[in-house]
């Protein structure tokens, strides 16, 4: 059982990796519009 | 690109057409019997239509057309050369520079609905060389452009996207955009971390009570506790911060505020369960402090957004007047020159169909005026040289020279329109019911608490200070702060989905009770377009009626128009248009003349016998036509505006319910009296000839007697809109009106107002259900706290419990009828045109 003394702060580690890379995505504006891209995507075929 | 993927006509509208309707190729509404070329494929319902097509297929976006979901509205460009974009002041004002050397603006778009305006949108780098991105938020209507200003001015960009039907207008409120979406984004990441470390310390709970339960040792237990301390503590410093700057700023303004109960209990116990986990002894509280960060940051988001709705949109007011007027100088030269240049003086031409940019005096012509958009009133005025014309107001039959008296800021519109800023901004935030609770609730658990301490220390009962902790924590707020957002949020979605759009949530408060319900007429209670009431004469008079009318931009012909769809017309072999009279034509030898009854009598000889006797019956609310064919007066037609067919049943439900009905327009007199007298409004609550000053006036007088709430579509009402306590916008009014507007009904009638009074009586119920549950549970807690008989595990579900109650109580309650049946946007395309 002595593996959860390892095994829970790299679950940690890995949670903060996770909400890292999320308030990077918000920041860089990825999150602002969550209406167009999904229509968007519909028909790119003309780019 | 294949020519299958054109369809032809949309699902909903092909079945209604089979018959002979011919469907535009562009906007697949049905092409007017005049224009149909039976010599050619396609077919369109007007030139700007053709011109969208021609474009598109020329750079082979095709495509377009295969959208399931495209604009169902017929292509009006405005044909406007845009040349004030290219002005330095414009740049100075609205345009930035990319680090890439590019220049950068955002432009609201008119007219922007669905999927293939995104798609058609963003091909604008196709069409116009020199624009390398162009970006649509389909949502608030804007679009981003970046193009290189070597290749091609700001103005061809705007004309590409006229001719396809979207008229830009610069967007001014792109600093405060900025700052808004840096404000969303912070709140986006508090949410999302507080969120990953209530997840993650739960799950840590989860093993400490099964421990708790089936025995762990020691070493396991203590490392657990540090863990979920060490995860909670950047839920305190980071997302878990705003409540304690909150709850600061509420102790030094000394207003009472729901962060205060709400810090009071997190920094309570986070200290105690800081220091359990140091000596290693007694509850430590994190997950359930870690939760509430997260459901109350939540909760929060719900309620700014609601708000933000709120304050959203007053950009459009200045869409209304043109920016644009072309002067002629001394030279009899024409010129564009951007209004905000307009100076008193100055001469200006405006031709037929165009909107006046400034105030001023006829100098040269005659026409008819439409200025219902200023004073609602719907018949067109004569004006003739001498008489003054208002900024924003249509000039309908004839081109016109005016001398500029009042430009820019002192216009007449302008005035108005800052009126309606102002209203809005005094408009005071309602409290919400629930903060205004928090303050009583807040005195009462520190009075419980200390309470509690003082006598059982007093006692010498074991664990006094701990039961008091306990209290402080089980008594947080969370399910009440969550009550009043989650509630709201849930009825103005379930709203959204019936066609009435809600932008602030008080809205719902006031309109849970009855107070005095005002209501403009024209468009509000009548259709607001002209339609052809009544008829007395021979049928073969029709078409020749139809004939003349048919090349006539006049609102009475659009009457005509619409009422005969479908009928043959003869070749008119001359025509002519008397300003402020009517026409004159021939036809197959026939001299016909429509128009006013003093125009039409100039030529009448004789007098057709049935008509003569429907002479005196003449309808007050509606404007006669009458027609002279060869010097006998063979017909008379009447046309007015016609009265919505649910509005009698929906006042009187409203009136049962309650309410005061008035009637408000800024139409004649005599045709409000005659409309309120059909509709069943009291002789002194059907007000005509009212300007948008005078109706300011009213409501303002109204709202001293308790909540008005103002129902219009017009830019003339729009002061009174944002003055009322509640203003309404109905369907298809103009934007001005809409942005002030609190709610926004996308459907047509008034049956929308008796459904909106009843879902927000029904709203306010489950609010005060939901803070009534809150509070019972909060009770419950502290009555344990106080006894000693709250364990951790207890608390930890006591307080979920209290929340998921308010979640589920906010979701199943009844408010407003989750779909109503034939409530599509596809039904009434017409109406999408506004």
């Amino acid at each position: 059982m002595s593996v959860i003394f390892l095994v829970l702060p790299l679950a940690i580690i890995i949670v903060a990796a996770a909400v890292i890379a999320f308030v990077w995505s918000a920041r860089s504006g990825q999150l602002d519009d969550l209406e167009t891209p999904a229509v968007r995507m519909l028909r790119d075929e003309g780019r | 690109m294949s020519t299958d993927a054109l369809r032809m006509a949309t699902p909903a509208t092909g079945a209604a057409a089979a018959h002979t309707e011919v469907l535009c190729a562009h906007c697949g509404l049905a092409v007017p019997e005049g224009l149909v070329d039976s010599a050619v494929e396609r077919q369109f319902c007007c030139t700007g239509c053709h011109t969208a097509f021609s474009i598109l297929h020329e750079h082979g976006l095709d495509s377009y057309y295969g959208f399931a979901e495209r604009r169902e509205a017929p292509v009006r460009a405005s044909g406007r050369s845009y040349e004030e974009f290219d002005h330095p002041a414009f740049a100075q004002l609205y345009v930035t520079r990319t680090p890439a050397g590019l220049a950068r603006t955002e432009l609201y778009l008119e007219g922007v609905h669905c999927a293939s305006c995104v798609w058609l949108v963003e091909r604008i780098p196709l069409l116009q060389s020199g624009v390398l991105r162009a970006e649509l938020d389909v949502r608030r209507s804007l679009a981003v452009v970046e193009w290189d200003l070597d290749v091609t001015p700001l103005s061809a960009i705007a004309r590409a996207l006229d001719v396809l039907g979207y008229p830009p207008h610069p967007f001014r409120g792109v600093a405060r955009a900025d700052m808004r979406k840096r404000e969303d984004r912070a709140m986006l990441v508090r949410i999302g971390i507080a969120g990953a470390i209530a997840i993650n310390v739960m799950l840590l709970a989860l093993a400490l009570y099964s421990g708790e339960l089936d025995g762990m040792e020691a070493q396991y237990t203590t490392f657990f506790r540090w863990m979920s301390f060490a995860v909670t503590v950047p839920a305190f410093v980071w997302p878990g911060r705003v409540f304690f700057t909150g709850a600061w700023a509420s102790v030094r303004t000394k207003s009472l505020h729901m962060d205060l109960p709400i810090a009071i209990a997190l920094a309570a116990g986070f200290v105690r369960g800081a220091i359990n986990t140091i000596t290693g002894e007694g509850p430590i509280y994190f997950d359930g402090l870690a939760i509430l960060i997260f459901a109350l940051l939540v909760g929060r988001f719900l309620q700014q957004r609601g708000q933000r709705m709120a304050a959203d949109a007053a950009e459009l007011l200045h869409a209304i007047a043109p920016d644009t007027a072309r002067v002629v100088d001394a030279t009899d030269q024409i010129r564009d020159i951007p209004a905000a240049a307009l100076l008193p003086g100055m001469t200006l031409d405006i031709r037929a169909g165009e909107t006046f940019a400034a105030d001023g005096v006829v100098v040269r012509g005659a026409s008819s005026v439409n200025a219902a958009l200023l004073t609602g009133e719907s018949r067109p005025t004569s004006v003739a040289e001498g008489t003054m014309v208002y900024a924003g107001t249509l000039n309908v039959s004839a081109p016109l020279r005016v001398r500029v008296e009042e430009a820019g800021e002192t216009s007449r519109i302008a005035k108005l329109l800052r009126q309606v800023e102002e209203s809005a901004r005094r408009r005071a935030p309602i409290v919400q019911l629930a903060n205004r609770m928090a303050g009583i609730f807040t005195a009462v658990v520190l009075v419980a608490a200390a309470a509690s301490f003082v006598i059982k220390t007093q006692l010498n009962a074991p664990a006094a200070l701990d039961d008091a902790i306990a209290l402080l924590i089980v008594t947080c707020p969370c399910a009440l702060a969550l009550a009043t957002p989650l509630a709201i949020t849930v009825a103005v979605g379930r709203a959204a989905g019936n066609g009435m759009l809600i932008k602030g949530g008080d809205a719902l408060e006031l309109l849970s009770k009855p107070g005095t319900l005002v209501l403009d007429k024209t468009g509000t209670i009548t259709e607001g377009r002209t339609a052809l009431a009544s008829w007395v004469g021979p049928e073969w008079v029709k078409p020749l009626v139809l004939a003349l009318e048919e090349g006539s931009s006049h609102p009475l012909a659009d009457g005509f128009r619409r009422a005969w769809p479908g009928l043959d017309t003869p070749v008119v072999e001359r025509s002519q248009h008397v300003a402020g009279g009517g026409l004159e034509g021939v036809i197959n030898d026939q001299v016909v003349r429509i128009g006013s009854p003093r125009f039409a009598a100039e030529g009448t000889t004789r007098i057709n016998a049935t008509v003569a006797a429907a002479l005196g019956a003449v309808d007050k609310t509606q404007t006669p036509v009458h027609v002279v064919v060869n010097g006998e007066l063979v017909a008379i037609a009447g046309l007015g505006d016609r009265i919505r067919d649910d509005a009698l049943r929906s006042l009187q439900q409203l009136r049962d319910r309650g309410w005061r009905t008035v009637m408000l327009s800024g139409d004649a007199s005599d045709v409000v009296a005659s409309v309120g007298q059909t509709l069943g409004f009291a002789a002194h609550d059907a007000i005509g000839a009212a300007s948008p000053e005078d109706k300011l006036a009213f409501i303002e007088r109204c709202k001293q007697q308790g909540t008005v709430v103002m129902v219009g579509d017009g830019v003339n009402d729009a002061a009174a809109i944002a003055a009322a306590s509640v203003g309404i916008g109905v369907h298809g009014g103009a934007e001005a009106c809409l942005a002030t507007a609190d709610i926004y009904l996308t459907r047509p009638g008034l049956g929308a107002l008796v459904e909106l009074t009843e879902g927000s009586r029904r709203t306010m119920t489950v609010i005060r259900r939901n803070i009534g549950f809150s509070i019972a549970y909060n009770v419950i807690g502290a009555g344990m706290a106080v006894l000693g008989m709250l364990t951790p595990l207890i608390a930890a579900v006591l307080m979920p419990a209290s929340s998921i109650t308010v979640v589920l109580g906010s979701w199943y309650g009844f408010t407003f009828a989750r779909r109503v049946a034939g409530n599509s946007a596809g039904t009434a395309p017409a109406a999408l045109t506004t």
